[in-house]
């Protein structure tokens, strides 16, 4: 009797291969939710379920993985979903985007370009975006299949009429290929353009969802808006406290009970290059020494 | 029928071949008029390639019906291995067929004749395997859309005159359509509906 042990990369070949069918379809039409048997993971829905099958079943032991959570290497969530799959496929981990041919990410696209030969897997719980302006399932099939969006742009009219601007800020629709009005996940929208004309392969799994849908590399991805309301990203108006960066998006850091805060990039591997090239900002001890981190 | 003995074995490694196996066709299918490359061997009955037999190994089951040619299926052992290996159904109605297996794609049937999928469910649909002589040869054709920056060229012999015609009203059809994969020994080439096909002579 040999010691229990688990398939590479955790799933069986069976739910691989449903899977892999499922990308497929996914890839040869960009922006459309192929719907997939998504099995129970060893973690809670909303985890990344969706993105952990959807890395298992691409990944092969030549892959370097990286993944990351609101753009961190270092948080629980990105932690224990490399630890996953170091310890069941075996791959090489990194934590620099450079070097990694997979990417699993929650809810950030890396500040650094992506290149050719990578594939960026995102997690995402709701992937439809007609989801919470209508609730049935057989409406908004209906209206993908028609292609019939007037509803995301009365969404997006009705942010207009009550802010003045477009106040959806991650989340924020695209459509693909001119056909599909896609969900890009809850990145913020200032992520939304990194989308367009991206080199890289795009897979999105949604796992208590149960449906994937993908980006082909080089596909024409436009953010919804109106010729007077045109889409504009957004930032904080800083530059990084601990790099100096004025081009990456930022997460807001509350620092005391007094009002105090600073701000820095939310793409970790990013900020830490840049301190490592000698970039400096208000806050970082200088001179930097730690570049290699867990 | 031959014996089960002297069917030729499927991937030595299952589960690293399918894995090399499908990222190849996953490279071809976001990068369309790209070859790629099948590394994993895999023994193939006769009238199948080597990259047929990998393709087949790798996305074939039990709920993928099959659809086989006049060409493979004259070979009992194609029908066979692939039943054998993979215990996907092989069926003769094409409109219900997950996969159909061309030995001799010159005479591809009208595409009509193969699932598009719905308006509703575009992935209900049939990726036809085509078999062909050469890549670099014969007929050529420009491809354009997701997946392809700027534009791409295709040259291949062995496909009936009027396939890219033919694949170009596919396309006309998104997202309804089938997906096309092209195979030469190991080498492989997909088209999938979302690329536009312009005819460049040749």
């Amino acid at each position: 009797m040999n010691a229990p042990s688990y398939n590479f990369a955790y799933l069986d070949e069976q739910t691989k291969r449903m899977i892999r069918r499922a990308i497929l379809k996914a890839i040869a039409t960009p922006g459309y939710q192929v719907p997939f048997a998504s099995r129970e993971m060893p973690m809670p829905y909303g985890w990344g379920t969706g993105g952990v099958q959807v890395t298992a079943a691409i990944l092969g032991p030549d892959d370097v993985l990286k993944v990351i959570d609101q753009g961190s290497d270092d948080t629980t969530n990105a932690i224990s979903i490399r630890k996953f799959f170091g310890k069941t496929a075996g791959v090489a981990t990194t934590t620099s985007t450079a070097e990694a041919t997979v990417i699993q990410t929650r809810h950030r696209i890396p500040e650094a370009p992506l290149h050719g030969g990578q594939v960026l897997v995102y997690q995402v719980p709701i992937p439809e975006p007609l989801r919470f302006l209508e609730p049935r399932e057989t409406e908004t099939r209906r209206m993908h299949a028609l292609g019939e969006y007037g509803l995301m742009h009365v969404k997006l009219y009705e942010d207009i009429a009550r802010f003045g601007h477009i106040a959806t800020s991650y989340a924020y629709p695209v459509k693909v290929n001119a056909r599909y009005v896609m969900d890009p996940s809850p990145t913020p929208k200032f992520d939304n353009p990194k989308m367009d004309n991206c080199p890289a392969l795009q897979l999105f799994g949604a796992g208590r969802e149960k449906r994937i849908y993908a980006i082909p590399p080089h596909t024409n991805v436009v953010s919804l808006d109106f010729e007077d309301h045109p889409f504009a990203r957004y930032r904080f108006d800083a530059p990084c406290a601990l790099c100096g960066a004025g081009d990456s998006y930022l997460d807001e850091i509350v620092t005391d009970d007094k009002g105090g805060r600073m701000f820095v990039c939310s793409d970790t591997d990013y900020c830490e290059t840049r301190q490592a090239a000698g970039h400096r900002g208000s806050e970082s001890a200088a001179p930097h020494r730690e570049v290699a981190h867990g | 029928m031959t014996p089960l003995a002297e069917l030729p074995a499927g991937f030595a490694d299952k589960v690293l071949s399918a894995q090399s196996t499908f990222r190849a066709v996953m490279d071809a299918m976001a990068r369309p008029g790209s070859v790629q490359r099948i590394a994993a061997v895999a023994g193939a009955p006769k009238g199948m390639m080597p990259g047929t037999a990998a393709i087949a190994l790798t996305l074939f089951d039990h709920d993928t019906p099959v659809w086989l040619d006049a060409r493979m299926s004259a070979r009992p052992d194609v029908a066979g291995w692939l039943k054998f290996h993979t215990s996907a159904p092989v069926i003769a109605d094409s409109s219900v067929c997950s996969f159909a297996l061309f030995g001799d794609p010159r005479d591809l049937p009208p595409l009509d004749r193969f699932a598009f999928g719905s308006n509703e469910y575009p992935d209900r649909s049939t990726t036809l395997i085509l078999q062909v002589e050469s890549f670099g040869r014969g007929t050529a054709v420009e491809l354009r859309g997701p997946g392809i920056d700027g534009t791409a060229m295709l040259q291949v012999s062995g496909l009936p005159r009027d396939l890219f015609e033919r694949l170009a009203v596919n396309a006309t059809l998104f997202p309804r359509g089938v997906d096309v994969v092209l195979v030469r020994d190991e080498k492989i080439v997909a088209i999938p509906r979302s690329t536009r096909l312009a005819m460049r002579g040749g």
